[in-house]
């Protein structure tokens, strides 16, 4: 047995279903993210298992305990909430001292704890200072340490990075991770960003309308997408509607046919292939026959640094993007907007999807 | 140093709009020192003889007595009221929430006046339909200052409530405290700036309000803000001013206090 296991969860508002028949294993020491578009059901998930919200089916156990229906404050699950909820008229030792406080823990060995907690997330010279008086990052690793002084059996993390900006988003993010791998602590977090999943997570589970549309590593998620939804959702992909013809075969409503790697996926209604692993090459270009091609017209380069986005529309007016590489050679550069060339991407690139 | 127009300007602009405040009140405290027998300028002479009168008058201090006791019961009782509601109404999501909120700030709304005829009209009705006296009663009394007290209770409570993380005793209990550890620890110390500034203020607005406890008062059962009207009909020596000196040193100290609490330009 798992050492949390979603069994069926399912949470019904009056005739809606925020949460669907959820189900899910983690291991000790695992970190899963879950992501989604807002309203689909992820921080319903994360509620349900801090016991913030009540499940309406289905069962939830932690370490072979059945807690679907435990009072939150008896659960021992660390959680750090958006925004932060510190308690403002406390100190930032007090705020971390709180929970030790209720576990009627000695004096001196919470002041021990409270010292390892915030040397721990580097923040020891502010022990005295008021949650107000710290900055965004300060404040998120008071909150962190808070929910982890109290050894818990599982942390959450209901979008921790939100409210932090891009610069320090990267390094709250290693940290934590670090963090979380050293104590080996189980965690969930939730979050609709999936740069942010896909650098935490050991596993993500990606959530639509209250359903889980696939669970699986970050590799798995993004090189063999269960379905056109979290294809679209993680990370950027082009999309061409069609048929599967018999084999390994697929055509597009414009009549093109394309080659794929792949011979499952029976009921397939469109080919997905992510921008990076195409390029571009000169309309009059000799045929490859071991690739895909389509012809299409450049529209726009938008320079990022690292790479280089190509926007470009194939002729029934859809738009296509291929991400070139920013190399000492600066290829894109032989192309300018407004000229008609060909994409170009290998079969075993392209993915059907249902 | 040279100080730019409009610095000046500004500064003086402020100062007699001050002055213009102030200088009612610092009048009222002169006059009320005066020997004179009837409020007159210039001052024959400075004496304290009239608070000495206005102590030996009955109308003001059973006045007084009356005015402290219902605003006390009023402030109490509003704080039993306002204090639940504002809970609901800062963490709570249920239907018709935006209503109810604006049906307990409008009191505030309502020319006291107009509520005070109400509160009369519907007391009377009150009477006729059960045998119930409340006109001219303390209890009745006590209930329409309740209603003025509430507004201002609901409003600077809910202000303190609300500025703290909506799952801030979710935190708490998140970190195994138990409901009630929750609302002692966490809850009651975050509204504490909106109690204290809440009391005061329901405490001063009962004990100075006049035109709705003009319907409800009865014959030897007058309060303080009445007592000083009646006195004024007949009268018009210094008496008077020495009952409102001590009436605004007690409003003027509850308001020092109530400001070291909470600012009040953050509730409205």
């Amino acid at each position: 047995m798992s050492y949390i296991e979603f069994n069926n969860v399912t949470k019904y508002y009056s005739q809606t279903r925020a949460v669907d028949r959820f189900n899910l294993s983690m291991d000790k020491g695992e970190m899963v993210a879950l992501l989604g578009p807002s309203g689909c059901g992820k921080t319903t998930t994360l509620r349900m298992l801090a016991g913030f919200i009540s499940v309406s089916e289905g069962r939830i156990t932690l370490d072979d305990r059945d807690i679907t229906h435990m009072p939150a404050h008896q659960r021992n699950i660390g959680m750090v909430f958006q925004g932060y909820a510190l308690f403002p008229h406390m100190t930032v030792a007090k705020n971390v001292a709180f929970g030790l406080e209720m576990q009627r823990m000695s004096k001196s060995d919470i002041d021990r704890r409270v010292k390892e907690a915030l040397s721990r997330v580097r923040l020891g010279d502010f022990a005295e200072r008021m949650p107000r008086q710290l900055s965004g990052g300060q404040q998120q690793r008071v909150a962190l340490a808070r929910a982890m002084a109290i050894n818990p059996d599982v942390l959450l993390l209901d979008e921790p990075l939100s409210a932090l900006d891009a610069r320090l988003r990267h390094e709250v993010r290693a940290e934590i991770r670090q963090l979380q791998r050293e104590l080996n602590l189980t965690t969930l977090i939730v979050t609709h960003d999936q740069d942010e999943a896909l650098s935490m997570a050991d596993r993500l589970v990606v959530m639509s309308k209250g359903c889980i549309e696939q669970v699986g590593t970050p590799a798995q998620l993004y090189e063999e997408p269960a379905n056109r939804f979290v294809a679209e959702f993680m990370g950027k992909t082009n999309l061409l509607e069609g048929t599967r013809v018999d084999g390994a075969g697929f055509r597009t409503h414009s009549g093109i046919m394309l080659r794929t790697g792949q011979s499952a996926g029976q009921d397939a209604s469109c080919l997905s292939f992510r921008p990076e692993r195409a390029h571009i090459a000169p309309a009059d270009a000799a045929e490859d026959p071991s690739l895909n091609s389509l012809s299409a017209t450049i529209r726009l380069f938008t320079y990022l640094g690292p790479v280089v986005e190509c926007h470009l529309s194939l002729p029934d007016g859809q738009p296509l993007m291929v991400m070139l590489p920013n190399t000492s050679n600066a290829a894109y550069t032989a192309f300018t907007e407004g000229t008609p060339v060909k994409v170009r991407w290998s079969p075993d690139d392209s993915r059907l999807l249902s | 140093m040279k100080t730019p127009l409009r610095t000046w300007s500004y500064r003086t602009a402020v100062f007699l709009s001050l002055a213009f405040v102030v200088a009612p009140l610092v009048a009222v405290v002169w006059v009320s020192v005066f020997s004179n027998k009837v409020i007159s300028f210039p001052p024959l002479g400075y004496t304290f003889h009239w608070y000495v009168n206005a102590w030996e008058l009955v109308d003001f201090r059973e006045g007084f007595w009356l005015s402290f006791q219902v605003a006390i019961a009023a402030t109490f009782l509003g704080l039993l009221v306002g204090v639940p509601a504002s809970l609901a109404l800062a963490r709570a999501n249920f239907p018709g929430k935006a209503v109810i909120n604006t049906l307990l700030l409008s009191p505030m709304m309502v020319p006291a006046i107009v509520a005070g005829s109400g509160v009369y009209i519907y007391f009377i009705q009150i009477e006729l339909l059960s045998g119930i006296q409340l006109v001219a009663t303390l209890p009745g009394l006590i209930i329409a200052h309740v209603v003025i007290v509430i507004p201002w209770v609901v409003r600077l409570v809910t202000t303190s409530l609300l500025s703290a993380n909506e799952n801030i005793e979710e935190a708490a209990q998140n970190l195994g405290a138990t409901p009630l550890t929750t609302f002692w620890r966490i809850t009651l110390p975050i509204a504490r700036p909106g109690l204290v500034a809440g009391g005061l203020f329901s405490f001063i607005v009962s004990f100075t309000d006049l035109e709705k406890s003009l319907f409800l008062v009865g014959p030897g059962r007058t309060t303080l803000p009445i007592a000083i009207l009646n006195y004024l009909e007949w009268n018009l020596d210094p008496t008077v001013a020495a009952v409102a000196t001590v009436q605004i040193f007690i409003i003027g100290f509850a308001l020092i206090v109530s400001d070291r609490y909470v600012k009040l330009s953050n509730a409205f």
